[in-house]
């Protein structure tokens, strides 16, 4: 045998051994608690970088009509398989109500009119899935910053949860949720939004009212909310991670 | 760096300290933070195994990489689709073999991804995590590099390589390599292509990747329309992502080709051992 196929064959096996003995080791290491731990800490540490980086009211950037996707993915959830959710579409929505309460002053329960007669805001944004892609498009909302105002949260409230219409398992159990910290529930452009590309926002992306915070991920944007609770800790709620899919695996900061 | 090591016993060889500690400790953590990068990145790639150019990816234009797969009754055969010309990429990219031998529907082959199985939110841990460490180790290593004069006397390229460049090639096409005191200096290709990495593809590459963080776009609003939006820094990210194990194809087989052993010593204990001018 000459000396370069013997090499060739060496080097070939010590690649794809390296690559087994990587991925077995790698996979074994992702199953053991103090790596479990340690990835953890990679998450916290992009969290506090991120926060400690981007300043309170940087804003996500914002588009022009052209830049408008022909049309907007429908992820997740396409029709909730809820009955009450959906003799509420049946309805138009006429008869829903968005609950907000927990740690407020004032509990509320807002009709669509009322949402709309909050003040609004209108804006053209990129919408990032955690998987990858990017759609664009044109919401229009009421402010939660205004909506907060009106409720007063307590002093000791931390985090807005929003619950939704969404099962997320067969059996119609796991409703879909997900929660933000009090930075993101008063940015300017984190909205209730009630309309899409304008038109009322269809079923598939979350009618009547979904949330959009624009400076993290899609899995962040709660679709078919129905009430809005606040809270000092998620810990108590689902899984104790914040979100359906934080109870998953995802991160709860989705800002990367 | 320039110690001279005259331990050995035959008069024309000699061990040369060539790489400090630092260096050597730091080229490892970026080879295990680079791989896992590589490997999570493929992974996540593959929860939506499409590249795009500009803001989205619904636009009135087609992707620009597609990888998938066409199934029909008895076979499945990976697809790669490059500006909208096919590929058949079976066995590497769209399918490829399970554990179990089989031909079955994958972006990538299971021994290329970290997790083994497609995991999206595990796989971002693990690749943000080690993107950490990866930009840590590199930003040490390029203020050492630069503190310890590393960069100045070993990687930037003098008058005279400038000169020797057109040999250089023709030297590195015939295989040809440096003997003796020759062969303790990088040559001029080597410095260039070092350097490419470690000020163009790296800084462009982590670049690409705050790109995709839809947080840190927001800190200048507007500042990936530089590459001509997000979908495009994603896809240069990738682009780049390949160019990088292209490198290490290289750099391993220059290793290889100039002495495996010699040079593997010496980014494990420092020495190389410099042939003596009489054997040339």
């Amino acid at each position: 045998m000459n000396p370069i196929s013997s090499r060739r064959r060496f080097l070939l096996g010590a690649l794809s051994g390296a690559g087994a003995l990587v991925l077995s080791g790698c996979d074994k290491l992702a199953s053991t608690a103090w790596f479990q731990k340690t990835l953890g800490a990679g998450e916290s540490l992009t969290h506090f970088a991120q926060r400690w980086a981007i300043p309170r009211k940087a804003m996500a950037q914002e588009f022009s009509d052209a830049d408008l996707s022909p049309q907007f993915r429908s992820n997740g959830t396409a029709v909730p398989r809820n009955a009450q959710y959906q003799a509420l579409a049946m309805g138009g929505f006429a008869a829903y109500r968005l609950e907000v309460n927990g740690l407020v002053e004032r509990p509320a329960s807002l009709s669509l009119a009322d949402l709309r007669a909050l003040p609004s805001r209108t804006q053209i944004t990129r919408h990032d899935c955690v998987e990858g892609w990017s759609a664009i498009g044109k919401w229009k909302g009421a402010k939660l910053a205004a909506l907060l105002d009106i409720v007063q949260p307590k002093a000791a409230a931390r985090y807005v949860v929003f619950h939704c219409a969404d099962p997320m398992e067969n059996d119609g159990t796991s409703p879909y949720y997900e929660s933000i910290d009090f930075e993101d529930a008063y940015h300017p452009q984190t909205i209730l939004a009630y309309e899409l590309n304008d038109k009322s926002l269809p079923v598939p992306n979350g009618a009547p009212v979904r949330l959009r915070v624009e400076r993290q991920l899609g899995y962040k944007h709660a679709k078919y909310l129905m009430r809005i609770e606040l809270v000092e800790s998620f810990a108590n709620i689902a899984g104790g991670k914040g979100g359906y899919w934080e109870d998953q695996g995802y991160q709860w900061y989705a800002g990367i | 760096m320039s110690t001279v090591d005259t331990v050995d016993a035959t008069p024309t060889s000699y061990l040369y300290y060539r790489h400090t500690a630092a260096v050597r400790i730091m080229h490892w953590i970026n080879v295990i933070a680079l791989t896992v990068l590589f490997m999570s990145g493929l992974n996540i790639f593959s929860a939506h195994p499409a590249l795009y150019w500009g803001h989205s990816s619904y636009s009135a234009r087609p992707a620009v990489l597609e990888i998938g797969a066409m199934e029909d009754a008895d076979n499945v055969t990976g697809m790669t689709r490059i500006l909208g010309h096919d590929f058949d990429t079976t066995g590497l990219f769209g399918a490829s073999r399970d554990a179990s031998g089989e031909i079955v529907a994958a972006t990538f082959p299971s021994w290329l991804t970290i997790p083994g199985n497609r995991w999206l939110s595990l796989a971002r841990q693990w690749h943000f995590l080690f993107a950490w460490i990866f930009l840590v180790n590199g930003l040490c290593y390029v203020l050492y590099a630069i503190w310890s004069r590393h960069l100045s006397r070993d990687l930037a390229p003098t008058g005279a390589d400038w000169r020797s460049i057109g040999r250089s090639i023709i030297d590195h096409l015939r295989f040809h390599h440096a003997h003796g005191e020759a062969s303790k200096r990088y040559n001029v290709l080597q410095k260039l292509t070092y350097l490419t990495v470690i000020f163009v593809l790296l800084p462009l590459v982590i670049l690409m990747g705050f790109a995709m963080s839809p947080g840190l776009d927001s800190v200048i609003p507007g500042w990936v329309d530089v590459v001509g939006g997000r979908q495009s820094a994603r896809t240069i990210h990738f682009v780049v992502a390949w160019l990088l194990v292209l490198f290490v194809f290289i750099h391993v087989f220059e290793v290889i080709i100039t002495g495996l052993w010699n040079n593997l010593r010496s980014m494990i204990t420092g020495r190389y051992r410099v042939e003596g001018e009489a054997k040339r």
